[in-house]
């Protein structure tokens, strides 16, 4: 292994194994964790970040690397958790057997959803996504026969799930569990954009017609990227609905796309570790910033500007509509910029 | 034959409230190629202007008279609003589609967020004209009177804008744009103050659209836009991404098919059948989709 793979190897690997050990650190970081590092509170908020990453990750294979502007990708993620957890309660299932019908439909919702919106493109394409996860979140809401549980969501079902999973001292656990699906989503992501079909893909997000001139059928390849990236948001869905322990009609609102596609951009758009850092930095920003307004940080502002900025999205839409505007390849995108500004000189 | 009339006339009511919503939408993109996200935040800012403006106006004024008032407010505020947008955000990024929709995205997400902030996530009840809340009868069926106001207004301003386009100059220049912008710009014509023009008129169509919602659902909320937004789009998709009249008979086509569903199956699959009629659409005749001359 020559010096230069080594390099490039060595930090998520180190990366990698510091997260692994974080549930052994019992110290706390005031401001930045709530409690203690191996604390329930901050377990569970590093493992939902870690879940959020792997979903931006997921969105990223559509939007990132093959350009495919879907605002449907919540359908995908919201099919895994509701799947695994419909099929816990009230197919009762054994867990495995679960997770492989969550897998499996989302697999075959995201082909034949794939399949009719991926006749039009461009803007077309996106309008006919949200109308699709539209629908999926008005079925979820109706709450058909009892199933979905409408507004309250869907509790998993403690007794199918190893205990392991359940209760709050095991967060750490749980913590683990979306660590690992994090590692599986980026080493498939890796191993799909050194493929050919990674290639195709991007040769198609450059270029659609040079794509289509140079032979490739462009309608396969953004249907293979639609059903991967769905595939793998499925498994994210899994994860949280284990991780949170249920499912929420949130998951399969227009608003949660949206914050997927703001994830990506914030991030960078058609890089690994982009939509990575975007996801975690998300959630992470979201869940803390409610808190930030609840300690009384915004006092000293005038009651309107306060009410308004106590809520995350308004500080987050505005944040990233600076990121459009000032760093269009995302925070990634400007720190390797910067990076690279200060080995020149 | 009461039960149908009554079906038909609530359907063609919220196909007006549609087109509506839909009419700025499609005008926007059809010109400039922009997808508004934020055209839902014009409509929840034109809802929540007349909201205002209606509870600071004295109560011994009549309702009806208010809320012709706070309309007018209302499309003020949103032509404004929508000028300002098209001016400050999406100006600088002419002919960067993907970022110009990313942008409208974040302001819609900020704004929502701004006003649940500010006024609350709760609805808020909306006063109602009683000539509006009452009912009249024909055919025997028992007809909700504020139906027809929507008809009304959705049909005035189908005339108008069909108008606008085919008699005016700047309807000559909308329309020469959405065929050719950069040969409209060699004639010496500033697209851009055209642009401009036509967003500012997306945004105060937008806002009507947001007044005559909440008198619909006789409340105001910070969801209401996006929940009417979604609709809007499926009217363009179905109608032709920039045809008026293609969007008119959409949105009368999913109004009816989603009221006619709603009864006739059970509550709810009206939604759903919406979406079944746009996936039918699109494997019928995609090519109906790639855009249309306004």
């Amino acid at each position: 292994m020559s010096a230069r793979t080594l390099l490039r190897v060595l930090p998520p690997v180190v990366l990698l194994a510091l997260l692994a050990y974080l549930p052994y650190l019992s110290f706390s970081v005031p401001g930045v964790l709530p409690g203690r590092v191996n604390g329930p509170g901050s377990m569970q908020l590093l493992a939902t970040c870690l879940v959020f990453a792997g979903f931006a990750l997921s969105y990223d294979v559509v939007f990132g690397r093959t350009g495919l502007l879907s605002f449907g990708h919540a359908l995908f993620i919201a099919a895994g958790s509701y799947l695994l957890t419909v099929s816990l309660a009230d197919w009762s299932m054994p867990l495995p057997l679960a997770v492989l019908v969550a897998l499996g439909g989302t697999t075959l919702l995201a082909l034949v959803v794939g399949a009719v919106a991926l006749r039009v493109g461009g803007i077309a394409f996106a309008m006919v996504t949200l109308a699709f996860a539209q629908a999926a979140s008005i079925i979820v809401l109706r709450d058909p026969a009892g199933v979905t549980g409408g507004e309250e969501g869907k509790a998993l079902a403690r007794d199918a799930v190893p205990e392991l999973l359940v209760g709050v001292a095991n967060a750490p656990y749980r913590y683990w569990l979306a660590l690992g699906f994090l590692v599986v989503a980026l080493v498939l992501v890796r191993l799909l954009v050194r493929s050919r079909a990674g290639h195709a893909m991007a040769a198609v997000r450059e270029n659609e017609s040079r794509a289509a001139v140079l032979g490739l059928s462009v309608y396969r390849v953004k249907l293979l990227a639609l059903v991967v990236g769905s595939f793998l948001g499925g498994l994210g869905g899994v994860v949280h609905a284990l991780v949170l322990g249920g499912s929420g009609p949130h998951l399969t609102t227009a608003e949660f796309t949206l914050s997927l596609l703001v994830m990506v951009v914030l991030g960078g758009a058609g890089s690994t570790w982009g939509a990575v850092v975007g996801g975690f930095l998300y959630h992470y920003a979201d869940a803390r910033l409610t808190e930030a307004s609840g300690s009384g940080v915004l006092d000293a502002l005038p009651g309107v500007l306060q009410s308004v900025l106590a809520q995350p999205l308004f500080v987050l839409g505005a944040f990233f509509v600076v990121v459009v505007y000032f760093a269009p390849s995302g925070l990634t995108g400007l720190g390797g910029r910067l990076v690279r500004k200060g080995v020149r000189t | 034959m009461s039960d149908l009339v009554l079906v038909l006339v609530t359907g063609l009511g919220l196909g007006a409230l549609y087109f509506l919503a839909a009419s700025g939408l499609s005008l926007v993109y059809g010109l400039m190629g922009v997808l508004n996200f934020a055209h839902g935040s014009f409509m929840t800012a034109g809802a929540y202007a007349a909201w205002l403006t209606m509870d600071a106006l004295p109560g011994s004024m009549a309702v009806g008279l208010r809320l012709l008032v706070a309309a007018v407010v209302a499309v003020l505020v949103g032509a404004a609003v929508g000028v300002l947008a098209e001016a400050v955000l999406i100006r600088p990024l002419y002919r960067h589609h993907i970022q110009q929709v990313l942008v409208t995205v974040g302001l819609s997400l900020a704004s929502v967020a701004a006003v649940q902030g500010i006024w609350g996530s709760d609805p808020h009840p909306v006063a109602k004209p009683a000539l509006l809340a009452g009912t009249v009868e024909v055919l025997g069926a028992r007809l909700p009177v504020d139906r027809f106001l929507y008809l009304a207004v959705a049909l005035a301003l189908y005339g108008g804008l069909l108008a606008l386009l085919e008699r005016t100059r700047l309807g000559l220049v909308i329309r020469a744009g959405v065929e050719n912008r950069t040969m409209v710009q060699a004639l010496g014509i500033d697209v851009r103050r055209t642009f401009t023009v036509v967003f500012g008129l997306g945004g105060a169509v937008a806002a009507l659209a947001g007044v005559l919602y909440s008198q619909y659902a006789g409340t105001v909320s910070p969801l209401q836009g996006g929940s009417l937004l979604i609709y809007a789009f499926i009217v363009v998709v179905i109608g032709g991404m920039g045809s008026l009249t293609g969007t008119a008979v959409a949105a009368m086509a999913v109004g009816l098919v989603q009221q006619l569903a709603n009864y006739y199956a059970a509550s709810g699959i009206g939604d759903l059948s919406v979406v079944l009629l746009l996936a039918l659409v699109l494997l019928l005749r995609p090519s109906s989709l790639k855009g249309a001359a306004a």
